[in-house]
């Protein structure tokens, strides 16, 4: 027993010692790339550097765009596997904060930049996400428009007759404040803090199988998060469909931003992060995770 | 001077191994215990740190007993009286549905039930007390929920009444066993006299065990009032979670906790102050609720004696 704790933890050691040669090399490599592409163009740093760049960038907000953080660091590990992107799923708000107060390198928020925070920080608009309007299965609803959707949340037409539905209350289920979602359909829809919810709950999933579960209900959700559990809505006759949300015919949609701080230089990992994501090659990995590319 | 030298002696470093032993041990006992009064002083006093800011800036009045809460609107608004209402009435709720249910449980666990089939009670209590909220909030939501919507005709069924059917299910485990506890240790004496003077079973169980272990009980009852106000993952998920007022059993409600929970993650500014201060005042429910139960189970004392 003791024979093998000695070796274990020689080999412990030993691993330990390679480890940090490694990561000395990589510190060093990544330095010097870094000076030697510092004077050229940001886009281009992602190519010329590539393969050889370490070290670590933060990203952090958007709950939403989970999904697309994910996809977007797989394709990136094979491009500069010396990097990790580690990612905190904060919420908009927080992820808007992260960048200016300089905590995140790179901030996630799935709502355009207010006016107010334009001073201190850039949005990159990386993808567009297509909000869903969902009902159960079993509703009768096929389409309904903006104006429809407006009077609906606020509570001026309570009644699924009313819209073309069989009879019976309507049961509107929502996010919680602060949820970009929400904020989202909201702004959209211009029933901002007026919509007299049923349900308010703290994800989409929680909406999702909620609008399962209750034949008179109806929510948003992520065009990406919606399976064939719920029924989607057409919106003004239009489908909710990557094409819709792409060429702006569908109206309920949304942002997917890279907040970054404007008075800081990107870190040489971070530029690279950032460029990936807003290059062409991405476009795929943004699809798989259900969000719609706008670099093509 | 002797005093000086009684002091200087108590200092005196301990000499054989076994003493220094003795005291690194008693140091590290010591270090344990301040540890959590040390979190208790740390708890309270951030609280009331992070808790005050947002109170001044709203206004207690405007706080406490404003009706209407909007954070995130372009004119939020503050006032948190539909949480503690919701709360309030939710507690109540389910101390109504609990403490009957509970009490008579602890009554027939305690003097009526036979052996076998009270292991079986007991058992399957402490395994009640041992689900973790978040499985209660899940079944409510599950089965519940779409209950209560049928039952009363409802379109949705996420309401105060779902929260108070799951807090009176939560609440049982330490209503029952506290209870249980207390009615156990009336002396039997008091019970033979009883029935020596010709009462029935019944009479003498509900006429002098009860009163007899009434504190006990009652520090069951605050107990299980504590664990239903503090509860936030199980009403989050079945109680629809609107801040409206609770006018109505059918309403949907935000309590205290989940008005917390929901809209943190995403918080930023005033708004965030504000849910700390909402913890604030969830924290001085809480202390009282300690306190009253402390009264009550020094009085138990008393009555013992």
């Amino acid at each position: 027993m003791k024979k093998i704790t000695r070796r274990s933890f020689l080999a412990v050691c030993g691993a330990a010692a390679a480890a940090a040669a490694l990561t000395a090399c990589g510190g060093s490599a990544s330095s010097a790339a870094a000076s030697s592409v510092a004077s050229t163009a940001s886009s281009a740093a992602a190519s010329t550097a590539s393969g050889s760049l370490s070290g670590n960038v933060a990203t952090g907000g958007s709950t939403s765009m989970k999904n697309v953080i994910a996809a977007l660091t797989e394709g990136f590990a094979e491009v500069e596997p010396g990097v990790t992107v580690s990612y905190d799923p904060t919420g908009s708000g927080a992820g808007i904060t992260g960048a200016t107060d300089k905590t995140l390198d790179i901030g996630l928020s799935s709502r355009g930049l207010k006016d107010e925070e334009k001073n201190d920080v850039d949005g990159t608009v990386i993808a567009l996400d297509g909000i869903a309007i969902i009902v159960n299965k079993a509703s009768k609803v096929e389409d309904l428009t903006v104006d429809k959707l407006k009077q609906m949340f606020t509570g001026e037409i309570t009644n699924w007759a009313d819209v073309g539905g069989d009879d019976g209350e309507i049961v509107l289920i929502g996010r919680e404040a602060g949820s970009g979602t929400r904020d989202g359909f909201e702004s959209i829809v211009d029933v901002k803090d007026s919509c007299k919810y049923a349900q308010e709950l703290t994800a989409t999933g929680a909406v999702i199988s909620a609008v399962e579960a209750n034949p008179l209900a109806i929510g948003y959700a992520s065009l990406s998060a919606v399976g064939d559990t719920v029924k989607m809505v057409t919106v003004g006759g239009v489908e909710c469909s990557e094409e819709t949300v792409k060429d702006g015919s569908y109206e309920v949609q949304r942002p997917f931003v890279f907040v970054t701080n404007k008075s800081v230089t990107l870190s040489e990992q971070a530029q690279a992060f950032f460029d990936f994501a807003t290059s062409t090659d991405a476009a795929d990995l943004i699809r798989t995770a259900g969000a719609v590319p706008v670099n093509e | 001077m002797k005093q000086n030298k009684s002091f200087l002696k108590k200092i005196e470093l301990p000499r054989t191994p076994a003493e220094w032993l003795e005291a690194v041990m008693n140091f590290l006992f010591f270090l344990c215990g301040m540890l959590a009064v040390g979190c208790v002083i740390l708890i309270s006093v951030y609280m009331i740190a992070s808790g005050m800011p947002a109170i001044r800036k709203i206004g207690l009045f405007r706080f406490l007993f404003g009706t209407e809460w909007a954070s995130t609107a372009a004119d939020p608004k503050y006032g948190i009286l539909p949480f503690i209402l919701s709360s309030v009435y939710g507690t109540l709720g389910a101390t109504l549905i609990g403490v009957p249910v509970g009490l008579l449980t602890a009554v027939f666990l305690s003097k009526a039930a036979g052996p076998r089939v009270r292991t079986v009670v007991v058992t399957a209590i402490e395994l009640l007390s041992g689900i973790p909220s978040v499985v209660f909030g899940l079944l409510g939501m599950q089965v519940l929920v779409p209950a209560v919507a049928k039952a009363f005709g409802k379109a949705s069924g996420a309401c105060l009444l779902s929260a108070i059917v799951v807090l009176a299910i939560m609440i049982l485990p330490s209503i029952v066993s506290v209870s249980v506890t207390a009615l156990n240790a009336v002396p039997p004496e008091y019970e033979q006299g009883s029935l020596a003077l010709g009462a029935t079973d019944t009479e003498t169980w509900f006429k002098i065990s009860v009163p007899a272990a009434k504190s006990g009980i009652a520090a069951g009852i605050v107990l299980g009032i504590g664990r239903a106000i503090g509860e936030a993952m199980a009403v989050m998920m079945v109680a629809g979670n609107s801040p409206n007022m609770p006018d109505s059993l059918f309403r949907s409600v935000t309590f205290l906790t989940t008005a917390i929970a929901k809209e943190m993650s995403y918080a930023s500014g005033l708004q965030k102050q504000a849910l700390f201060s909402i913890a604030l005042v969830l924290f001085v429910f809480i202390m009282g609720i300690n306190v009253v139960l402390n009264v009550i189970l020094k009085g138990g004392d008393r009555d013992a004696r």
